[in-house]
């Protein structure tokens, strides 16, 4: 096989689709995730395409396991992705969808900073047209939020690796570290696309108000693209297991009260984003290991719940929880799809969570990080909780709405049958996937003690569920809109800003008044004087002009005389 | 969006299906307690490899489930929805 950068090649490749039609676009996008994932499969490891620039190495193929697990996954969502939306009829989504997928897997096998920070730019510029293209007003103020922060991101990238290249003399993507300000700086840019709480509602923000099928591509490539950049760059940063403890703590709240089910889905990936951290922080084998495992599982069933979602979406119309419920009638595919999504997320046995999640829970307990455990074992009872129970519930069950609709497009049902199977193969056969990780893996996920302690905390969950519900103690949806950081600049900054405009505009007028009244009293003055009826420039008559003459010289005379005696 | 869902009466003869009755409902409920009860008396007969103490009691994942989740959706309904929830259109102006 050719040993081409794959992420170039899927964004050159995007250029014919901006022309092609029909069947034939249809077959290009779907042999190019194909022909990427081939290209991979064969790639040795080792550094490739080395070009030198500025006097510094850029390593356009970097490729080692850790690559190549994100490589892959990244390769599968597009492929899904691609399916997904063949109904889709104008290219913009294409496109942008193909260079988003692109840029991402450009970034896994980046070997240098400033090839990364090309990509991790690509990416937030091509991903705002899957917002932009839902068309509405609330997805272009949505979108135009999303490209700020993405590119901000960008921003403090390029500023931190610069600060590198002054503090180390090498532009090197290997462990950075919070030694530098340079390791600072690049570990905020990291974050903010990794959703780090405060930092996180870009998320929360954008992805609810994106096409249904560009939120599937959306949820696949940005933040899982930072969880490989944490990988590489921060593992076993003791920081990171802080902070991911509270991402996977915080959001659940937030999921249990939001009304939009595709938003809810947005706080359950930031939720499943702060287990990946953790793992990175922990940062031994077994805890990178976990961490690459559950972005690759994490990746394909949060895809399927997005494409159920997008379905339900496309076909009535909405996901607001208040407007749906009883579709499992009119849609039975997708609800099973949908059950799929939950199970796994929700990481029941035989399902691929699972598999990934609990190698990041033994790490922590193998570590000792007993209050970090105990967090995660509460955010794992959580997850189940609004993902795995509320969306399919209030969606397709709950109180019949009485709304009937089609089943998902065939082709929408082809892309969750496959996801659906990939999430249980997983589950069931996770060999195939532990031997791709970084690093040889000595783990059993099936023991009867781990299954039992799983199976408990999640029936005892749903039965927490059952018992609120029944009792009327549940909260019940209701249309509303949720604060959460975005009121810091969508509301205070946008009033700062306005109450500032406010203060400017009324000093400049205070001046600007002032400065006019003084000038216009002065331009009266000259215009009383001087202007055509002013006492200076009256024309006067001959004889006037005579009398004063005389007048001055009987002056003249007078003092004169006057001086003389 | 394809089309407008068609809205039928979901109470109308035909369109309620096994799940909608309430003595089914009821009958899932008393399942899913029966299968709760068996995974806490499962602890006693599946020795487990505690890791730290803590998860080697009795029933400690149930309980740790239950009450988790409980205080979950009681701190999301009565903290924080009042802090956050606003009308639906708050941000449009």
């Amino acid at each position: 096989m050719i040993e081409f950068p794959p992420g170039l090649l899927l964004i050159l490749a995007a250029l014919p689709v901006t022309v092609l039609r029909g069947p034939l676009r249809a077959i290009w996008m779907l042999a190019l995730p194909v022909v990427a994932f081939a290209i991979i499969y064969t790639l040795p490891d080792g550094s490739h395409y080395a070009l030198t620039a500025f006097g510094q190495q850029l390593e356009l193929l970097r490729v080692d396991s850790l690559s190549k697990v994100f490589g892959y996954v990244f390769v599968i969502a597009l492929f899904l992705g691609v399916i997904y939306s063949l109904h889709v009829g104008p290219s913009t989504e294409h496109v942008a969808g193909m260079v988003y997928a692109g840029a991402a897997i450009g970034a896994v096998f980046a070997g240098d900073l400033i090839s990364l920070f090309v990509y991790w730019e690509l990416t937030a510029i091509a991903s705002v047209f899957l917002i932009l293209a839902r068309g509405t007003e609330a997805a272009l103020g949505a979108a135009m939020r999303y490209l700020i922060i993405q590119v901000g991101s960008g921003v403090l990238l390029l500023a931190g690796l610069i600060v590198r290249w002054h503090e180390t003399g090498s532009i090197e993507f290997g462990l950075i570290g919070l030694d530098g300000a340079g390791g600072v700086l690049i570990l905020l840019a990291f974050g903010i696309k990794a959703a780090f709480p405060l930092l996180h509602n870009w998320l929360q923000d954008a992805y609810p108000n994106a096409t249904p099928t560009g939120t599937v591509m959306l949820s696949a490539f940005t933040t899982k693209l930072a969880i490989y950049a944490l990988a590489r760059g921060y593992a076993g940063t003791e920081e990171l297991i802080w902070i991911g403890a509270v991402m996977t703590a915080f959001p659940i709240f937030f999921a249990v009260v939001e009304n939009d089910l595709r938003r809810v889905l947005a706080y359950s990936l930031n939720n499943q984003l702060g287990f990946m951290v953790v793992g990175v922080g922990i940062g031994t084998e077994l805890a990178l290991n976990g961490a690459a495992a559950h972005a690759f599982t994490h990746i394909i069933y949060k895809a399927l719940l997005f494409m159920s979602m997008g379905a339900v979406l496309h076909r009535v119309g909405t996901v607001l929880g208040t407007e749906l419920g009883g579709l499992y009638k009119s849609m039975p595919f997708t609800t099973g799809a949908c059950i799929v999504g939950a199970a796994s997320i929700s990481a029941f046995p035989l399902f691929s969570g699972f598999i990934s999640k609990s190698m990041i829970l033994s790490a922590a307990a193998h570590e000792h990080h007993y209050i970090v455990w105990g967090v995660l074992l509460f955010a794992s009872a959580g997850v189940f909780h609004h993902s795995g129970i509320k969306i399919p519930f209030f969606a397709f069950f709950a109180h019949d709405s009485g709304k009937r609709v089609k089943e998902a497009p065939r082709n929408m049902l082809v892309a969750m049958g496959i996801a659906s199977v990939l999430c249980i193969g997983i589950g069931v056969w996770p060999s195939a996937l532990y031997a791709i990780l970084p690093f040889d893996v000595n783990y059993v996920p099936y023991t009867d003690s781990h299954v039992l302690s799983q199976v408990q905390l999640l029936f005892f969950s749903a039965l927490a569920f059952t018992v609120l519900m029944r009792t009327g103690l549940y909260p019940p949806e209701l249309r509303s809109t949720n604060l959460d950081t975005d009121w810091f600049y969508r509301r205070l900054g946008k009033r700062a800003l306005a109450g500032t405009a406010a203060f400017v505009s009324s000093v400049y007028g205070g001046f600007y008044g002032l400065s006019v009244r003084r000038s216009k009293r002065f331009v009266e003055g000259l215009y009383r004087h001087h202007g055509p009826q002013g006492i200076i420039a009256r024309t006067w008559p001959t004889g006037s002009m005579v009398l004063w003459v005389a007048i001055l010289l009987v002056t003249y005379l007078f003092l004169y005389f006057l001086d003389i005696f | 969006m394809s089309e407008e869902p068609r809205i039928v009466d979901p109470n109308a003869p035909g369109e309620k299906g096994w799940l909608e009755r309430k003595e089914n409902v009821t009958r899932i409920a008393w399942a899913l307690y029966a299968v709760c009860a068996v995974l806490v008396l499962l602890d006693f007969v599946i020795h487990r490899h505690a890791e730290m103490g803590a998860d080697g009691f009795y029933g400690f994942y149930a309980i740790y489930g239950f009450v988790g989740s409980v205080g979950l959706v009681l701190v999301a309904k009565h903290v924080l929805r009042p802090l956050v929830m606003r009308s639906e259109d708050y941000y449009d102006d």
